[in-house]
């Protein structure tokens, strides 16, 4: 019986039984949860759907949230891809946009899918959507690759952790990235090895990230942070599909990401006392902020 | 290792901004709620640590007040909680407090029942949404919400805790954890039974009916 405790036995089992990722998450989750196979896929269809209206919320919202810090960075970014102006073309702007926009309607108490956490939301629906429709892939294809990161992201969470509190944001925006990118990889039918090569060439680039959050909020970084780490999906899935692989495996990935989050002072674990937090900029911000009706 | 779903790590669908601030003080709220078993008239609430720092900007106190009045985590209501409960003319009042070994995310609630009763509850965020309760009134607890779970008062003397097990175990009701807490040698005991099996309305009437029990009360999972 397959548990989730590790990347290489995943990867191993889908090879030995020549099937996707996906079908052995599946299989993981109907043993755990009693659920049907049906069942499951409505749940992640139901995640998806989530996904879909608060991309299409985020990509319209204009009202500040209450710090001022967010506002309608989404709508912007969405503008220049509809309009065809953007540098890079194609998927990558598409996902910043989409990332932004989910992550906005978190900032702003909105419905989203906390996927690995509330924090980094926007990433694997910014990712795998815009990967989805560019590449015009239809919603069984994204529910694949929603259980691909899901599965993936459950080995963390087991091997080490899912916090920023824990582990800083390399933990949350870092794991949502390396879920990503395997998602796309599974989306995009490479192998269960292409797979596990993607979540550790994104995890790796990601570790040591620090959770400094702006007033405590998860607003400044954590908002824009979500595009950019959308986009790093894109680039580590793009790495393993063209055959690219990582020296140390995902599973000693996950290992060294759970050390280095021990290893990082508790002022840059999502207790807003370091990092961007404390900049002058950042302190200001957060005493008009709570300075502001509380007392 | 405990089981974990993967739908609690591409999870829950829930109201931001933060599954420690917003959603776990949700469930919190359900689960004093469920407790209290009726609409507080009165909530006091108190906020410690960094719920006590951050209340406002992660939407901690609309979050509880929406977990009392029975949103769960991902209902839409919870952002106009405030004006709802004004609305029903629920009295709604924030403090914050220390509480010495606390987790940094730790609530207090005082809640008033219609009848002029009370009800006292502490309960900690412990991350992704996680919560633990940890005290009823006085008597401390743990209670993830995770399980079905009966609370029961009762007198401390010989036999009592027997009989509920049995009666559970007639059943065909498996207990996962059990806490039993008292104050003074035969004096009022709390009984907290966290199970693998839903516990019929029966079962509950059953339990409330045996003698030295005060209150036995249901708690489905959230």
């Amino acid at each position: 019986m397959l548990k989730l405790y590790s990347i290489e036995e995943l990867v191993k089992k889908a090879e030995e039984t020549n099937r996707p990722i996906s079908d052995l998450v599946v299989e993981y989750e109907m043993n755990t949860s009693d659920l049907a196979r049906e069942e499951i896929f409505n749940r992640m269809a139901a995640n998806l759907q989530v996904m879909k209206e608060a991309i299409e919320k985020g990509m319209q919202q204009t009202v500040p949230t209450k710090s001022g810090m967010i506002s309608d960075e989404a709508r912007r970014m969405a503008a220049v891809v509809q309009e065809g102006k953007t540098l890079a073309g194609g998927i990558v702007p598409l996902a910043l946009a989409k990332a932004l926009a989910v992550a906005t309607v978190n900032a702003t108490m909105g419905k989203i899918v906390a996927g690995p956490t509330a924090g980094s939301c926007g990433i694997i629906p910014g990712a795998l959507l815009a990967v989805a429709e560019v590449k015009k892939l239809d919603d069984e294809k994204i529910i694949r690759g929603l259980l691909t990161a899901a599965g993936l992201g459950t080995v963390v969470a087991r091997k080490a952790t899912l916090a920023g509190a824990a582990g800083g944001c390399q933990a949350e925006c870092g794991v949502a990235s390396a879920m990503a990118a395997g998602g796309i990889v599974e989306m995009m039918e490479g192998t269960p090895a292409q797979v596990s090569a993607a979540f550790a060439l994104a995890l790796k680039n990601m570790l040591g990230l620090v959770c400094d959050p702006v007033a405590g909020l998860v607003e400044v970084p954590c908002v824009k942070r979500n595009a950019m780490a959308a986009s790093h999906a894109i680039a580590a899935a793009e790495l393993a599909l063209a055959g690219i692989k990582s020296v140390i495996p995902a599973d000693e990935v996950v290992e060294a990401m759970g050390e280095i989050g021990d290893a990082l002072p508790k002022s840059l674990k999502e207790t807003a006392r370091g990092g961007l937090a404390v900049t002058a900029t950042g302190k200001r911000i957060a005493e008009e902020f709570l300075g502001d009706g509380i007392k | 290792m405990e089981k974990l779903s993967i739908f609690e790590v591409m999870g829950p669908i829930m109201i931001g901004p933060s599954s420690s601030h917003t959603a776990g003080a949700v469930r919190i709220g359900n689960m004093a709620r469920k407790l209290l078993d009726e609409e507080p008239k009165v909530m006091k609430i108190y906020f410690h640590g960094s719920f006590a720092e951050t209340y406002k900007g992660h939407g901690t106190d609309v979050a509880i007040v929406g977990g009392l009045l029975g949103f769960g985590p991902d209902d839409e209501r919870i952002c106009n909680s405030l004006d709802i409960a004004k609305e029903k003319g629920i009295q709604v009042e924030f403090y914050r407090f220390e509480m010495p070994n606390a987790h940094p995310n730790t609530i207090k609630l005082e809640l008033t029942r219609f009848d002029g009763t009370t009800l006292e509850v502490v309960g900690s965020s412990i991350g992704g949404g996680e919560i633990r309760i940890t005290r009823i009134n006085r008597f401390s607890v743990n209670l993830t919400g995770k399980y079905p779970t009966v609370w029961i008062l009762h007198i401390d003397k010989p036999g009592i805790i027997a009989k509920v097990t049995s009666t559970l175990a007639l059943n065909g009701i498996n207990i996962a954890f059990m806490e039993v807490f008292r104050e003074d040698k035969g004096a009022l005991s709390s009984m907290v039974i966290q199970t693998d099996q839903d516990v019929s309305e029966d079962v509950v009437r059953e339990i409330n009916s045996f003698i030295g029990v005060k209150l036995c009360r249901y708690i489905q999972p959230i």
